[in-house]
């Protein structure tokens, strides 16, 4: 097989050590001064890439971010870790996940990779929506929530983790993987690497020039979920069953 | 606002240093901090972290080539602080390496023996050690015993050297010794006959840390390992001056780690049907320390401007070192006494920082000598 190209897409998120805390509008998560990082999960997709190309299977590896113009530190973190090289495409604005999916499918196009590797879901809203729709408007095979991943002769053999357990999928590349936790362990950034990211190419583009013009979703307003009452302690199972009788529920 | 970074300094650093700062604090909070407090509590340096020391780079962080990745001061700063965050042993064990061992290399060494040592010092592959403090005393250096004397080309070396960090684990060290031109630097290497390293026990500071005497009985040293560049005892003390910048670095890491567990201690630990956060009493004994390592990190930034600009005076380092210390030293001694009987074991590091500061607090100039060193500065008379 001649090694293939991947193209892994990553998300600027809330660092995952960060409690969130909502705007006092209530129009959105507070990040100024909240300290970003990139979704684990991405990181993981990275590294799974980057043992793909170091055992000669691939022979680029392109990531590529949807995000405002600060996303370019963890741009920069992604090719310190080993990515040759990174598009930006850049937005002040929150984008849904099927923006996403279409910037990644115009990507697609341009690159032409044998592999898209993403995260499972992004930590800060947890949609777990761009893999499936990348692959759905691509129209190629999908595997999700990826534990193993072993490339053979044009194919990819995948384990999911699913709610019985394991499942074991083969897909025709190119194909969607979405990563789950237990892939791998991302690897350190060594520091000399963080001096070289700097001279690798970051293609800066704007979303406006990707031509995509969907419905967007309206956000009113966010909220924080109810707080949760106390229960009640009951001191005998005819109390416990008046109570339940008087709440209806009997 | 960060309680760590009250003022938000972290964003005045540049990109590259955020993301070497968050990779160091990874490897400290994954890798290191499992190991630590049984390190501590047990007496020994986690050997297995030395390989992982060398491959991610940090080493000799602010050396330009030989594998070495030429970063500036404020990265070798915040490297020290999260490593010091984990333990003081394990940032002394980075200080040594870079400050003591690869920057008098560097600065003073001839081609050869930089490209012999720093690039397998860079990859942790070889480990070094300082020796310039002696038995009878560190506060003053100009009176060291350690002889070396020339004899047919070559010299020949005795003495001793007394609380040697790394000198057990150490294959090169970096020997300061008294000859008839006046104080030289050698390069005295594992295995040259006379010389030997037995380690110091018994400590109740720096457990998680190698600390040994070092021996010289007429031990043959080639010439070509003497460091060409250093002349008298400005040159071990221009050592000093970089590893305490990275000491008043790392002490910020030290107080942060107190008082963060103190901050979820108090959160959550309630006393007399309310959290003792919500006391005023323990709020201001946290305002306190918030005020205190503001200040520190303040003063470390400034320094790692002042060193990347090159205008830096070692009596500034003095101060900081000195203030930042002292400064962390109290932090870990109020922490410890709020978390009450929770506080006395390994369990919470308040105390095994504390224990570690006050070591801290003597190596590398006692505090009596900085204040000294910024005295004669702004006096003018040298009252050593």
């Amino acid at each position: 097989m001649n090694p293939i190209k991947i193209l892994v897409a990553a998300k600027r998120v809330v660092d995952y050590n960060v409690r969130v805390r909502l705007k006092p509008d209530h129009s959105g998560i507070a990040t100024d001064g909240v300290k970003m990082g990139v979704n684990p999960f991405d990181e993981i997709a990275l590294e799974e890439a980057l043992r793909i190309r170091e055992r000669g299977e691939a022979s680029e590896v392109v990531v590529a971010t949807v995000g405002p113009h600060e996303a370019e530190s963890q741009i920069r973190s992604l090719l310190a870790m080993g990515a040759d090289r990174a598009i930006h495409i850049e937005t002040t604005r929150e984008t849904g996940p099927l923006e996403v999916a279409h910037v990644l499918y115009h990507l697609v196009q341009e690159i032409e990779p044998g592999l898209v590797i993403l995260g499972k879901q992004a930590i800060d809203d947890d949609c777990g929506q761009v893999g499936p729709m990348l692959a759905a408007l691509w129209g190629r095979p999908q595997a999700t929530f990826v534990s193993k991943l072993t490339l053979e002769g044009g194919r990819a053999q995948a384990v999911r983790e699913v709610d019985h357990g394991l499942e074991t999928v083969e897909v025709d590349l190119p194909a969607v993987i979405t990563t789950d936790l237990r892939l791998n362990t991302p690897r350190f950034i060594k520091m000399p690497d963080i001096m070289k990211a700097r001279q690798k190419p970051l293609d800066r583009r704007p979303f406006e020039n990707c031509g995509i013009d969907l419905p967007r979703l309206e956000v009113e307003a966010y909220l924080p979920p109810p707080e949760r009452v106390a229960g009640l302690r009951v001191e005998s199972v005819s109390e416990l069953v008046t109570r339940l009788r008087d709440r209806g529920v009997l | 606002m960060s309680p760590e970074d009250f003022f938000g300094i972290g964003s005045e650093l540049t990109e590259e240093d955020r993301l070497v700062q968050s990779t160091v604090a990874r490897f400290v909070d994954e890798r290191a901090l499992p190991l630590l407090p049984r390190a501590f509590e047990e007496g020994f340096f986690p050997m297995e972290l030395i390989p992982e020391i060398g491959s991610l780079g940090i080493l000799g962080s602010s050396v330009h080539g030989y594998g070495c990745p030429g970063l500036g001061a404020l990265a070798y700063g915040v490297i020290c602080e999260e490593l010091e965050r984990g333990d003081s042993g394990l940032r002394s064990f980075v200080s040594v390496q870079s400050s003591l061992v690869m920057y008098p290399i560097a600065t003073y060494g001839t081609e050869e023996q930089k490209a012999r040592w720093l690039p397998k010092l860079a990859r942790a592959e070889a480990i070094g050690c300082f020796g310039l403090t002696e038995a009878h005393g560190g506060s003053d250096p100009a009176a060291l015993q350690t002889r070396a004397r020339l004899e047919g080309g070559n010299w020949i070396l005795s003495g001793s050297k007394m609380w040697i960090t790394n000198g057990t684990l150490a294959d090169l060290a970096v020997v300061w010794a008294q000859t008839d031109q006046g104080i030289r630097g050698f390069l005295v290497e594992k295995g040259m006959p006379g010389f030997h390293a037995q380690a110091i026990h018994h400590k109740l500071s720096l457990r998680a840390s190698d600390t040994a005497a070092l021996f010289f009985e007429n031990v043959t040293v080639p010439e070509q390992n003497r460091l060409a560049g250093a002349q008298g005892l400005k040159a071990p003390l221009s050592c000093l001056t970089q590893a305490r910048y990275g000491i008043a670095w790392g002490a910020l890491g030290a107080a942060r780690s107190c008082l963060s567990t103190v901050l979820d201690y108090t959160r959550t630990r309630e006393l007399f049907g309310r959290p003792l956060a919500a006391t005023q009493t323990v709020q201001r004994r946290i305002a306190a320390m918030v005020r205190a390592l503001t200040l520190a990190r303040l003063l470390a930034f400034r320094l790692g401007q002042l060193k990347d600009q090159g205008t830096l005076d070692p009596a500034q380092v003095s101060l900081a070192k000195w203030n930042n210390v002292r400064m962390a030293l109290e932090i870990a001694r109020e922490a410890r006494d709020l978390l009450g009987g929770a506080g006395i074991t390994t369990e919470f590091p308040p105390l095994r920082h504390a224990l570690n500061l006050e070591s801290v607090a003597t190596y590398e100039g006692t505090e009596t000598i900085h204040e000294l060193v910024v005295g004669k500065a702004v006096t003018g008379f040298d009252a050593f």
